[in-house]
């Protein structure tokens, strides 16, 4: 009977800790994004995050992009070549991509990427006192690191994501016309002609949300981090965790207001 | 002198949930004067300092700036008071992303009160007071050593010409020569601001060197105030076993053998 009272009392704990996480992690954002209605803003931190996240990320992303559109055409061709159905790989390769693989592979490359930097970044200046220097010189810290962050993340992702459905078709196109005997004309019309524009719009809006949870994890990881070294590492580790974790879990959620029946 | 203090600290409490660092400090620094609070580690200095700035929340007493009570102030009125106070932290706190010329400028940027391109020129004027050349302008915090650090901090401190400034424990990590210079720049610099000053420090010699007056925290009390010259001796056992570094007296340490 104890036993199974401790295993009850564990669970609530654990419960209350994490409304107590959401709820201060909510209340973080709501206070980094009232910094987005009235002065001052910060425009050069927006646009330094900015071009990190959309212009120095484009390789990265660009990349991965392209490899995740050759695998896929390749990978449904051979699955679909049981049913008689390769001619639907091109179709197969643009839905994905634009639906869920760009969006989702692009944010997770930008979670490692950006919210670790973020959190690093946020968690250094943490722990060597430069967050209360910020107070010290009248500039409140919330506005000047997180709000632009945040705000640049969101809206860079879209275009991150942009560039990554284009690559990720490219990716498929350069499969199935250089190895699977698809003509160009005919891979591109398939493309074209089963894309609507819902496909691309989803991808972005997911992108745009993703880009919220990546930027705002990897801020409220960085700015909550105590203990020196230790604790930016473990900063680090958590925003990149729970961003994975927050793209993965909207995904499905943004999926079922789009997509479901 | 006025009647009315620059700092005044009346029963100043804080806790970190069992242990209590504050119990109730008392403390008044007349304005002009520079002011050192001595006291061993974790007795308390530095979150008496960032109780006054607003970094750490009180859990009970008054602190007045110029005879008006910080928390019952609204919050512009705080933030404005505030605002006329420098801080120069430990390690400096310079921010890393940005040149020196900007970590210097910093509150006067913020704040729209210079235009970005006089910046520049405004750092190199604050940065001779400090004793150091227009080269270091442009070099980032990561590239300059320890004492030029502390210069750029202390210059970023006083850059926006506040007239209440903190120092927390500002020779700490230096050899005895540069602590030496860094406490006859913060004597210059509170001077020639008109400044209030208030410092933490373990360094005796540079107590005696930038203090007017000191006083000792001890288990979060102030347990003596008095002139900077009778650190040693005071009459107070407390004080000067600290300020002699003697291994025995009423201070003991829990050394674990």
């Amino acid at each position: 009977m104890d036993r199974l009272l401790d295993a009850v009392a564990a669970l609530g704990r654990l419960s209350l800790g994490l409304c107590r996480s959401v709820g201060a992690v909510a209340v973080f954002a709501a206070v980094a994004l009232s910094g987005l209605l009235r002065p001052p803003f910060h425009a050069r931190n927006f646009a330094r995050a900015f071009a990190e996240v959309a212009y120095f990320s484009l390789p990265v992303v660009g990349l991965t992009a392209l490899f995740t559109g050759m695998a896929l055409a390749l990978q449904s061709y051979t699955g679909f070549a049981r049913f008689n159905a390769e001619g639907a790989v091109a179709n197969v390769v643009v839905l994905s991509i634009t639906r869920e693989l760009g969006p989702v592979i692009a944010a997770l490359m930008i979670a490692g990427r950006i919210g670790a930097a973020f959190a690093a970044e946020i968690g250094t200046m943490r722990v060597t006192d430069q967050i209360d220097a910020l107070s010290t010189l009248s500039t409140d810290p919330m506005r000047y690191l997180v709000t632009p962050r945040i705000a640049a993340t969101t809206l860079a992702l879209p275009l991150l994501v942009l560039v990554a459905d284009i690559l990720g078709v490219a990716g498929g196109f350069l499969i199935g016309t250089g190895k699977l005997d698809f003509t160009a004309a005919g891979y591109l019309r398939a493309t074209v002609d089963f894309l609507q524009a819902m496909d691309v719009v989803s991808g972005l809006v997911k992108a745009a949300v993703f880009g919220f949870f990546v930027a705002l994890m990897g801020c409220w990881c960085g700015y909550t981090s105590r203990g020196g070294a230790e604790g930016v590492g473990a900063a680090t580790t958590q925003a990149v965790v729970s961003s994975s974790i927050l793209i993965l879990a909207s995904n499905y959620v943004l999926t079922e207001l789009f997509f479901a029946r | 002198m006025s009647a009315v203090p620059k700092l005044r600290l009346v029963g100043l409490r804080k806790a970190f949930g069992a242990k209590v660092v504050l119990d109730g400090v008392d403390l008044e620094v007349p304005r002009g004067s520079s002011m050192v609070i001595l006291g061993g580690s974790g007795s308390g200095k530095s979150v008496t300092v960032k109780c006054v700035l607003g970094l750490i929340e009180p859990d009970g007493g008054r602190i007045e700036i110029d005879g008006r009570d910080l928390a019952a102030l609204p919050r512009a009125e705080r933030a404005a008071v505030l605002d006329r106070t420098g801080m120069l932290f430990q390690n400096g706190a310079l921010f890393d992303s940005l040149p020196v010329w900007e970590n210097v400028c910093f509150k006067l940027l913020a704040q729209k009160r210079i235009p970005r391109r006089a910046a520049r020129d405004k750092a190199a004027e604050v940065l001779a007071q400090v004793g150091l050349g227009p080269e270091v302008c442009d070099l980032w915090p990561a590239e300059l050593s320890g004492g030029m650090q502390k210069r750029v901090a202390l210059a970023r401190a006083i850059a926006a010409g506040p007239d209440l400034i903190f120092f927390d424990e500002p020779t700490t990590g230096l050899d005895p020569i540069m602590a030496a210079v860094i406490d006859g720049l913060i004597v210059d610099v509170v001077k020639r601001l008109g400044a209030t000053a208030v410092s933490i420090t373990h360094d005796m010699a540079s107590a005696r060197r930038i203090g007017d007056h000191a006083a000792m925290i001890h288990k979060g009390r102030i347990v003596w105030t008095g002139p900077a010259k009778a650190l040693g001796n005071s009459g107070n056992p407390l004080v000067d076993q600290f300020a002699r570094g003697e291994r025995e007296g009423p201070i003991t340490m829990d050394l674990r053998r």
